[in-house]
């Protein structure tokens, strides 16, 4: 009888389970395909598109300045990078300067973004790990960086914010002081997370040596961001391609050396404090002037003007009504989101409604890398791999 | 107060006596009758799941319950995972064409008494998604009983619906909303509108559907 | 980027190697572009990938656009990026419509650049056109059995026109 029971092998079956695309691990609706022999991973298949949107065909079908409350809502916790990359790309196209000060504030906005989607990553990662502390103490920090939003553009998310040619509006009286309170206080608090989780036993042996993908291989897979850094290769798009106030500003950027889990969350955490800085100095240099540029051809005039000049009357009509043509032409604009390269595809065919918008989101591409990261582990370091990644199904699906 | 711990000490010794014990239990015994009270047990300890589509989704569920928004204060905190522990679903975000078959199912492995709350605009119309990918309106796959607008809404406005609700299961606990507000009849296809002709299977589906909700 | 002056010279080692794939050479914004044709899409990426001096190892994004009703009417957009020198070169490898039954096919270059996985089953997904040699060619981000190929100029953007009663009633 023990010979029988010692000869049946019972754990060589594989069992295919399936995660998703409802599930506690609040990462949006992605849905996982996993193999398990026991409880080690053995293949992994993610099944997206569960909150495809149609972004992408319903731009078609808008002028221009309409499309940016659609792109602001792929990712939808980066919401300014997505403004970015597309007004970079549409002032590219139609070879538009924007002001010094448009430039300052929207790197001040765009890190601001960053720290925010860093803290509702850290806060629903450390969720997934049992960490449930951290998810209120996140979300604290988080709902003041929508409270000085809220007070700039007048909604948390999705702030419609940024215009081709600059800011639609001038920060308020106020604001700085708040802001500044905020940058004082942010290193503090981060301390404080990090004294919560660095040295706790149970995070270390989650995240040590869990999910490692060496640097070629993410190379290969097209992965960028801060997962590439934390596997040792130091590219940031802020640094490598110049665009807006980035190169005034003197900023580090984080890198891992094993690119387990572990670096990772160091990586996104000192990118926290690294983003205070730069906008410490965006807001020390913040420069006087124009908020947005002054082509009356593709920025609305200010309404002071309506009532006195009959161009700007003509201007501002033709504008809201038809909206601004962009010559024919095409162009791939690629900022640095908080998880990587996000980049922009506009194709103009010189009338009022792009042709063709295409977002390269990073979470998508990145998403090809979580079965590197799992296969031949348990499955509950491929849970930890999946926060770690930060994918925004949002971003992934369009 | 001090007079009060003595008349309790007396009635727990059996002292007090006629007048005096009618004002007691008048003071201290609430009237009510069994649907109210299951009304208000059931509204102030509602069993949201945790379900979050996009972007409406970082508001609420997660930033509702959070503590500059806390949900805890109406009783609503125990969030579940699973469906069939929970009562409420809160459809935050856009559902796409994809999703719309496994909200259903979600919503289906709910008991009752279960409520649906549609919260921002692209659950309750298809916002301002207007496409092929977008299913323009929860409402055309389940029975919704809380729209809540905004794109996405403030959490102080899911609140404000969320105590809406709550006003809804104590007042009327029953599930037929559209006999209630005698909706009957008035789908699109009923009232002679564009697409008044449907196909005997869609009809027949619609009829079906009908049915297993009101049933 | 290469200026202009460089793209020049690469289509002209392209040319010594495989010739007639280059089609066109675009230089806007600052950005160069090649046009290839889409038979030669595979030599020229490895070319552009392995030739030293050039090296553009970093596929950063693959996706299509539907010119119509320009002819060829679709491309398929590799936007190639090296690191080193941090030069970014787009090819373009221009696809034309076989017709009402047929898909426009290409040969993937999944082997190539491992990311193009997912993206190259997006643009089938989305526009239609089948890459030979894909491990795993199917719908990603719409349900499995959709049928219709969205971003294509002439699909429709779909969606419903909003029912207000006072329009039925009067209006029919």
């Amino acid at each position: 009888m023990a010979e029988q029971l010692a000869s049946e092998d019972r754990t060589s079956e594989v069992m295919t389970v399936n995660i998703g695309p409802h599930h506690p691990a609040t990462h949006g609706v992605l849905r996982l395909v996993v193999d398990l022999e026991g409880e080690v991973v053995k293949d992994l298949k993610p099944v997206i598109g569960y909150v495809h949107t149609g972004i992408e065909k319903s731009c078609e079908d808008k002028s221009y300045w309409k499309v940016i409350p659609f792109v602001e809502r792929m990712d939808y916790v980066s919401y300014f990078f997505q403004m970015e990359a597309f007004c970079g790309a549409v002032e590219r196209l139609v070879e538009l300067e924007i002001p010094e000060r448009a430039k300052h504030l929207r790197v001040i906005f765009l890190e601001l973004n960053r720290i925010h989607s860093h803290l509702v990553w850290l806060g629903t990662t450390a969720l997934d790990l049992g960490a449930i502390s951290m998810l209120w103490y996140c979300f604290r920090e988080r709902d003041r960086i929508l409270d000085l939003f809220e007070m700039a553009a007048g909604q948390r998310m999705h702030t419609r914010y940024f215009q081709v040619g600059g800011v639609i509006e001038d920060i308020p009286l106020g604001f700085e002081r708040k802001l500044r309170e905020f940058i004082a206080e942010m290193p503090v608090r981060v301390e404080q997370y990090q004294a919560l989780l660095d040295r706790n036993e149970v995070f270390l042996s989650r995240t040590k040596n869990t999910g490692i993908v060496s640097r070629e291989r993410l190379l290969e897979l097209g992965v960028t961001g801060p997962l590439l850094r934390a596997a040792g290769e130091p590219w940031d798009l802020r640094k490598a391609f110049d665009y807006l106030a980035y190169p005034k500003f003197d900023f580090k950027i984080p890198v891992g050396t094993v690119g387990d889990n572990y670096d990772r969350y160091r990586v996104r955490v000192a990118e926290m404090v690294e983003s205070t800085r730069i906008i410490e100095q965006a807001l020390d240099g913040l420069p006087e002037g124009p908020f947005i540029a002054d082509d009356r051809k593709y920025v609305l005039p200010p309404r002071s003007e309506l009532s006195t000049s009959m161009e700007s009357l003509i201007h501002h009509f033709k504008l809201v009504t038809e909206g601004y043509r962009v010559g024919p032409g095409e162009i791939y604009y690629a900022i640095e989101s908080p998880r990587g390269e996000l980049g922009c595809f506009v194709l103009a065919d010189g009338s009022a409604k792009p042709a063709r918008v295409h977002f390269r989101d990073p979470s998508f591409v990145n998403l090809q890398a979580f079965k590197d990261m799992s296969v031949d582990s348990y499955i509950a370091d491929m849970i930890c791999s999946l926060g770690m990644l930060d994918p925004i199904l949002g971003g992934v699906d369009r | 107060m001090r007079e009060r711990q003595l008349r309790a000490r007396d009635m727990l010794r059996g002292d007090l006596e006629g007048d005096e014990l009618e004002r007691y239990v008048e003071e201290k015994v609430v009237m009510t009758n069994f649907e109210k009270m299951l009304g208000w047990a059931r509204s102030n300890s509602i069993f949201p799941l945790t379900f979050g589509l996009a972007c409406c989704a970082i508001e609420a569920p997660i930033s509702i319950v959070t503590a500059r928004y806390d949900l805890a204060r109406f009783g609503a905190e125990a969030l579940r995972a699973s469906p069939r522990q929970a009562d409420m679903i809160i459809l935050s975000g856009r559902v796409s064409i994809k999703m719309a078959p496994v909200v259903r199912r979600l919503y289906d492995q709910m008991l009752e008494p279960k409520w649906a709350v549609s919260m921002g605009a692209c659950s309750s119309s298809g916002g301002m998604f207007s496409n092929y990918a977008v299913v323009q309106g929860a409402d055309k796959f389940m029975p919704i009983d809380l729209h809540i607008p905004g794109c996405p809404p403030r959490p102080e406005a899911v609140l404000y619906g969320f105590t809406k609700l709550q006003r809804k299961i104590q007042g009327n606990p029953d599930q037929g909303w559209r006999a209630r507000y005698a909706a009957e009849g008035t789908e699109e296809w009923a009232r002679g509108g564009p697409r008044s002709a449907p196909s005997a299977e869609a009809a027949e589906a619609y009829l079906a559907a009908r049915e297993l909700i009101r049933a | 980027m290469p200026d202009a002056a460089g793209l020049e010279l690469i289509r002209g080692e392209i040319e010594a190697d495989h010739a007639g794939a280059v089609l066109d050479t675009g230089f806007e914004h600052g950005r160069a572009s090649l046009a290839i044709a889409p038979e030669q899409a595979l030599a020229v990426l490895t070319w552009l990938r392995n030739s030293p001096g050039h090296e553009y190892g970093f596929l950063s994004s693959l996706h299509a656009a539907d010119y119509l009703p320009a002819e060829p009417r679709f491309a398929v957009h590799y936007e190639l990026l090296n690191r080193d020198r941090v030069e970014r070169i787009r090819v373009k490898a221009l696809l034309a419509d076989p017709g009402e039954d047929s898909l426009p096919e290409i040969d993937s270059c999944c082997e190539l650049f491992p990311t193009a996985e997912f993206q190259e089953r997006e643009v089938f997904d989305f526009f239609g056109i089948v890459f030979r040699g894909h491990p795993d060619l199917r719908r990603i981000l719409l349900p499995e059995d959709y049928v219709g190929w969205p971003q294509r100029r002439d699909f429709p953007v779909g969606g419903e026109p909003v029912t207000f009663t006072y329009n039925e009633k009067n209006y029919g």
